[in-house]
């Protein structure tokens, strides 16, 4: 056996048999050493060493160089200044090549347009792009390289299993101390839940936090702990406050959507999967929300309780748990102020990592927990196939959040869409972008008619019973047609502007240049 | 059987999504209205588009009328002409205050008729009465001529001519809205209730619209989509009273075979009015499934 001298004057072998070379202390700062992801007693001072004076001097320090890839997070929405903040002054750097891995890009993200065409950003990781943003790339194609687009189970499945490297991960947070432990809870400008970046956190080579609120030591509740932080930095304004979460998400009074809602109603408590115990995830807008109203009148005559609701909360998720109707809420990403409000102090509304929440190489995920799902859509096909990242123009204006992910995990996976949108066909022949695979959709429902996939034979035999308007998708698509005529086709070019990565990173489908 | 009625949504002529979007809320009756929602400048292209619409949109069994200016105006005229060449075979006729009034639309229908193919009387008339004087005149509007099918209430005008306002408790449309629903009865008409104009009040307009029923309306004017439901709920037979309404009529076959008049059912007496009665709700409940 061979033997070599640590820096503490002991002989340690280089080799033991079943576990391997050993390696020989050195003396050094285990920090140094290993990217930063464990205190040690050497770094009696870190504290001071991590509260950086400014964001500039994070970069700096944390080794970002041209060809990297950085992350941010989209829970401030479109009050959000920290990703521009960042990006400037990475160019002010010079430094170029830089690929953004953000859970989503949203219109306040605008000036990444700019980055794009001076080859500060070269590459984009994202669940959606909207706005001035998604024209230019679609139109114009001012990236060379097709934005990569993973669902929310995607992205922290893709980080977790290595597949991408997060070199340094930009990380908001509206209450942070000098160690780094954060929350999203807490400050000025409280968002929430802060379930993308915990992914991030972990698994990326460095992590700045950004913060308008430094606290004194230590910050709880802890949703990203001091262990994985290698800087702070203190900004004035991490986001605009009245952007970043509005009062309450309202419910909508538009008749028609009431209408599609109604119907969804209707087709979860025939469908036999509304009773004790349920598990329930709706999106935050329109038709989707609507459903939760009248699946609350049911729950309350009937005396259902339900296990979880899940995903983005809204306050009126928060007004059901509140009122009994679920025992818990496992929250990704808090959407108004009043379910933010409920995240910090109501036990029973729990925040929960994007991988705890869908990633489908993980030792199980919440979204397959689920019961019920309700999705929206832009484009549903004959083949039940599901397309809410590009609207019927071709150009990007959505994004793929978890939608694959829970249509996935769910037992009754339900698509809430008008049969029509601004004299435009909601059911057509083929989506012009596949974000879900039809086969886990169970059913689309519509303010004219209600589609069963015939695969779930079950269901339709038992949604055929009542008197709801069932029909087939062909006969939904043939309806919408007599009204508004068949569509001219979109003349799309041969350039690849978009790659969409199912959950389990093979390639759904992409998305070209619309000329 | 009797054609339901129960709710007439108001739908401005003006918006082309009205059109298709108005059916998906189910009324039993829709009026495209070319009259007080439309203003003077667009008077013209909202007729256009409605007949457009007419020719075009496929409205299933809903019964579709058009609200046509009225025949004084420069408009009425022509309104009645191009919406019945069109298609229209439903006009609501505005400030309906005499029998006259009818007759004037009468008797122009069946030129229009005459002079489109169109069979003499297919067109019907529903008239609004909207004035004390016009309310006074009820029974003799509803019985002017065989093309009235109903005789509808409104409020606004009506307070506006007898110099009050409209107040949540209505005391000062008591008469109307009780004497109208008589005066239609008797001739065997339907007869609908005025419209709610606090969309945001839900419960006010549930309020009215239980009113109406108990009063003797056959239905109630929406001017939201999201009226109609709740009048069909208010206008919907309940549980109890369908199985009440079952058990009499079992019970009064029964009677009739054995030769029994007068019965008792759960302790109370039923004879012919209350199987009558009784039928109509289950002919009703069959209707609305």
């Amino acid at each position: 056996m061979e033997y070599i001298i640590n820096s503490l004057e002991r002989r340690i072998p280089n080799y033991i048999e079943g576990i391997g070379e050993l390696k020989a202390y050195e003396g050094k700062s285990l920090k140094a050493n290993q990217a930063g992801k464990l205190a040690s007693k050497e770094n009696a001072d870190t504290a001071s060493r991590k509260v950086v004076p400014s964001l500039r001097e994070a970069v700096i320090r944390s080794g970002l160089k041209d060809g990297m890839r950085i992350s941010f997070h989209h829970h401030l929405r479109n009050g959000d200044y920290v990703l521009n903040m960042v990006m400037d002054v990475i160019a002010g750097l010079g430094i170029k090549d830089i690929t953004i891995c953000a859970s989503s890009l949203i219109s306040a993200h605008e000036p990444l347009i700019g980055h794009i065409k001076n080859g500060v950003v070269t590459g984009i990781e994202t669940s959606g792009i909207r706005g001035e943003l998604a024209k230019e790339i679609v139109t114009n194609c001012i990236l060379e390289k097709p934005v990569i687009f993973r669902s929310h189970g995607g992205r922290a499945r893709a980080i977790e299993n290595g597949e991408i490297k997060i070199d340094i991960a930009f990380i908001a947070a509206s209450c942070c101390d000098e160690m780094g432990n954060m929350n999203g809870q807490k400050g000025k400008s409280a968002f929430g839940s802060m379930g993308y970046p915990m992914v991030d956190a972990y698994y990326a080579d460095k992590v700045v936090a950004i913060t308008d609120n430094l606290v004194e030591y230590p910050v709880y509740p802890v949703s990203i702990p001091q262990t994985v932080v290698d800087y702070v930095v203190v900004v004035d304004q991490i986001g605009n406050p009245e952007k970043i979460s509005e009062g309450a998400t309202r419910m909508t009074k538009n008749p028609q959507e009431l209408v599609i809602a109604e119907y969804a109603g209707r087709v979860l408590i025939e469908s036999g999967f509304v009773k004790q115990g349920f598990s329930f995830q709706a999106g935050s807008g329109g038709a989707s929300l609507a459903v939760a109203k009248y699946l609350k009148e049911y729950m309350k005559d009937n005396g259902i309780t339900g296990s979880f609701a899940s995903g983005g909360i809204t306050s009126y998720m928060v007004e059901m748990l509140e009122e009994g109707l679920f025992k818990a809420l496992l929250d990704t990403q808090t959407f108004d102020c009043i379910a933010a409000k409920s995240l910090e102090r109501n036990k029973n509304h729990i925040e929960m990592s994007a991988s705890m929440y869908a990633n489908p190489i993980s030792k199980g995920c919440t979204a397959e927990k689920l019961d019920i799902m309700i999705l929206s859509a832009t484009e549903v096909d004959t083949s039940f196939n599901i397309n809410a990242m590009t609207a019927s123009t071709g150009v990007i204006m959505g994004a793929i959040g978890g939608h694959p992910d829970t249509a996935a995990g769910a037992k009754l996976t339900v698509c809430v869409t008008p049969l029509i949108r601004k004299r435009i066909p909601i059911i057509v022949d083929e989506v012009l972008t596949v974000i879900t695979p039809g086969n886990v959709v169970d059913v689309v429902v519509t303010d004219r008619g209600i589609a069963v996939n015939p695969n779930n034979r079950e269901l339709l035999e038992k949604l055929s019973q009542t008197d709801l308007p069932i029909c087939t998708i062909e006969e939904l698509k043939e309806m919408a047609e007599k009204i508004t005529g068949k569509p001219e086709k979109i003349e799309f070019g041969e350039k690849i502007v978009g790659v969409i990565e199912y959950r389990d990173g093979t390639i759904i489908d992409v998305i070209r240049q619309v000329i | 059987m009797k054609r339901l009625r129960r709710t007439m949504l108001f739908c401005p002529a003006t918006e082309p999504k009205l059109y298709i979007n108005s059916l998906i809320y189910r009324p039993d009756c829709i009026i495209f209205d070319l009259e007080d929602a439309v203003t003077y400048s667009e008077k013209d292209s909202a007729r256009d588009l409605l007949c457009e619409a007419v020719k075009a949109v496929d409205f299933g069994d809903v019964e579709v009328f058009a609200r046509v200016n009225s025949l004084d105006s420069e408009f009425g005229i022509t309104d009645v002409r191009e919406v019945v060449k069109a298609g229209i075979r439903n006009i609501r006729l505005p400030m309906c205050e005499s029998k006259e009034d009818v007759l004037k639309l009468d008797e122009l229908l069946y030129e229009v008729e005459e002079n489109n193919g169109i069979p003499a009387g297919t067109v019907k008339i529903q008239c609004a009465i909207e004035t004390p004087k016009g309310v006074l005149n009820a029974y003799d509007i509803a019985s002017a001529c065989c093309r009235v099918i109903a005789i509808s209430f409104g409020a606004e005008d009506f307070t506006r001519v007898l110099c009050t306002e409209r107040t949540r408790d209505a005391k000062e449309l008591y008469l109307a809205r009780h004497y109208i629903p008589l005066a239609a009865s008797a001739v065997g008409i339907d007869s609908i209730d005025t419209v709610w104009k606090d969309i945001d009040d839900m419960e006010g307009f549930r309020n009215e619209a239980r009113e109406a029923k108990e009063i003797g309306f056959s239905g109630k004017s929406c001017i939201h989509p999201l009226q109609v439901k709740e009048v069909h709920k208010i206008y919907a037979p309940g549980e109890k009273e369908i199985e009440e309404s079952k058990s009499i009529i079992t019970a009064a076959e029964e009677a009739e075979k054995k030769g029994i008049g007068v019965i008792l059912v759960n302790g109370k007496m039923v004879d012919a009015p209350i199987i009558a009665k009784a039928n109509r709700i289950l002919e009703r409940a069959m209707q609305i499934r």
